[in-house]
């Protein structure tokens, strides 16, 4: 898409005033609902995106059951009046798609041997859109399946590169994603830099492709740092509070 | 750090390596290094890393007492909830009455609880619980509530010492399962007694001097202590 917006200066000013290696602000607090086993909500920019976790408990139908592991089922939802123009609820094309990766981006790292039969399920609900909430969902969800008590290998965590106005950026903007020329999602396992999700929309050279990879790699540690910060600031406060 | 010595730890977080320190429970190796595989409270003990969880779903292991709600009656078996991620099995002989076939249901219905205890537990997590056992028994009345089964260990306290506090405060019939189920019989603000001492309790797990903590909110208004 064509348009005369100028998303990136020559200084490399981006439009909301970020450079091109700067990150949106993140606001992670796990634990938020009662009724399910672990949650999150998230505030990734104008993201905002809320996660409930639920299980391990038996998989139904039993033919979705596997013998020797747990399945992991992640549902992504866009509300309604997550974007703009009201988005029609149920899933759709996309959000099938964006459902099935995430799931198996987290079945990566929870250790799924330790409960077999059962189902892990994580639903991911956004419930206000600003590009990038892919990546939102899936850094909220591996936070809710620690505040669950799940067995992981990691915490998964994710980010897009991008292409805009021919340079290489970090972390898409709306605008950004709209009018940019590539967007590159990726999601890692931060303690062994496994690769746990990569998408690509538009056009990217090798060159600009491995760059735009090492800075996303290079977001997911600065993500994967506030990551850990907000569970342990929720947990040690409890303790902090009655030590006074 | 205010609570140093109980450090919480955070999935994939490195813990130790394997020659010096001896991988337990809660956590994996991966290159000769143990790892935390969930949130929880460190715990070193003769160079044995284990993790105490914070949070999760109760795993069951054999001989422990559980406390169950009857699902399901069959013609030879119950299935029983056991609060685990499956359910259990609770078969015409682990019980201490003579049942005739299809009889099941004159004893235990749909909805009954029991304080039951875990059998056995197969590969592929299948369970089976027992009341062929002195102190296991049909539930009858009182109220059912849920707790962290992770902090068991907590609401039981050292020998025994925060439930026998709960008990002596609130009057009340109280039986722990250790999957997370806590059988309340009493009058109605006994209950409430236990329920907000319980909720405390589970708030506030990863910390020191709770049994002090939780007698002095309970002294607070006791009338009659026995």
């Amino acid at each position: 898409m064509k348009s005369d917006i100028e998303l990136i200066t020559s200084e490399g000013k981006r439009l909301d005033g970020r450079g091109p290696e700067d990150i949106r602000k993140i606001k992670i607090e796990a634990g938020v609902l009662h009724r399910a086993d672990g949650s999150c909500y998230m505030e990734w920019g104008g993201n905002k995106v809320l996660v409930a976790v639920y299980g391990p408990r038996e998989a139904v139908p039993r033919h979705t059951q596997n013998p020797l592991r747990a399945i992991v089922q992640a549902r992504y939802n866009m509300a309604a009046f997550s974007v703009e123009d009201r988005k029609r609820p149920g899933p759709d094309r996309r959000s099938v798609e964006i459902s099935k990766v995430i799931s198996e981006a987290l079945e990566k790292v929870i250790l799924t041997e330790q409960f077999p039969r059962a189902t892990v399920n994580v639903n991911i609900e956004v419930l206000d859109a600003e590009a990038g909430t892919r990546c939102a969902g899936l850094t909220a969800a591996g936070v809710a399946l620690i505040d669950a008590g799940i067995p992981m290998r990691d915490i998964p965590v994710a980010i897009a590169a991008g292409k805009i106005g021919g340079q290489v950026v970090l972390d898409l903007g709306k605008e950004e994603d709209n009018f940019g020329d590539a967007d590159l999602p990726i999601a890692i396992s931060p303690r062994t830099g496994e690769v746990l999700l990569l998408q690509m929309d538009g056009h990217l050279t090798v060159d600009e492709f491995n760059q735009a990879f090492d800075l996303a790699v290079k977001g997911c540690h600065a993500v994967s740092e506030i990551q850990k910060k907000a569970v342990m600031h929720k947990y040690q406060a409890i303790a902090a509070e009655v030590q006074e | 750090m205010p609570n140093e010595g109980r450090q919480i730890v955070i999935p994939g977080q490195i813990l130790g390596e394997i020659p010096a320190f001896k991988p337990g429970r809660g956590t994996f190796v991966e290159n000769k290094k143990i790892y935390a595989e969930r949130l929880g409270v460190l715990n070193i003990q003769d160079n044995f890393i284990d993790i105490i969880p914070l949070k999760g779903r109760y795993e069951p292991i054999v001989d422990d007492f559980v406390i169950g709600v009857v699902e399901e009656a069959s013609t030879s078996n119950w299935m029983v909830d056991i609060n685990a991620p499956y359910p259990a099995l609770l078969h015409v002989h682990e019980v201490p009455w003579e049942i005739e076939f299809a009889d099941t249901e004159k004893y235990l219905n749909t909805g009954d609880a029991i304080l039951a205890k875990v059998l056995s537990v197969d590969e592929s997590k299948k369970l089976q619980i027992t009341l062929n056992d002195r102190n296991l028994f049909k539930l009858k009345g009182g109220h059912i509530i849920e707790f962290e089964p992770s902090v068991y260990r907590r609401i039981m306290g050292k020998q025994y010492s925060m439930i026998e506090i709960i008990q002596k405060y609130t009057r009340c019939r109280i039986k722990v399962g250790k999957n997370g189920r806590i059988w309340i019989d009493g009058d109605a603000e006994g209950i409430a007694k236990v329920l907000q001492a319980i909720s405390k309790i589970e708030s506030e797990a990863a910390t020191f001097g709770l049994t002090d903590r939780i007698e002095e909110l309970l002294k607070k208004d006791a009338k009659d202590v026995r």
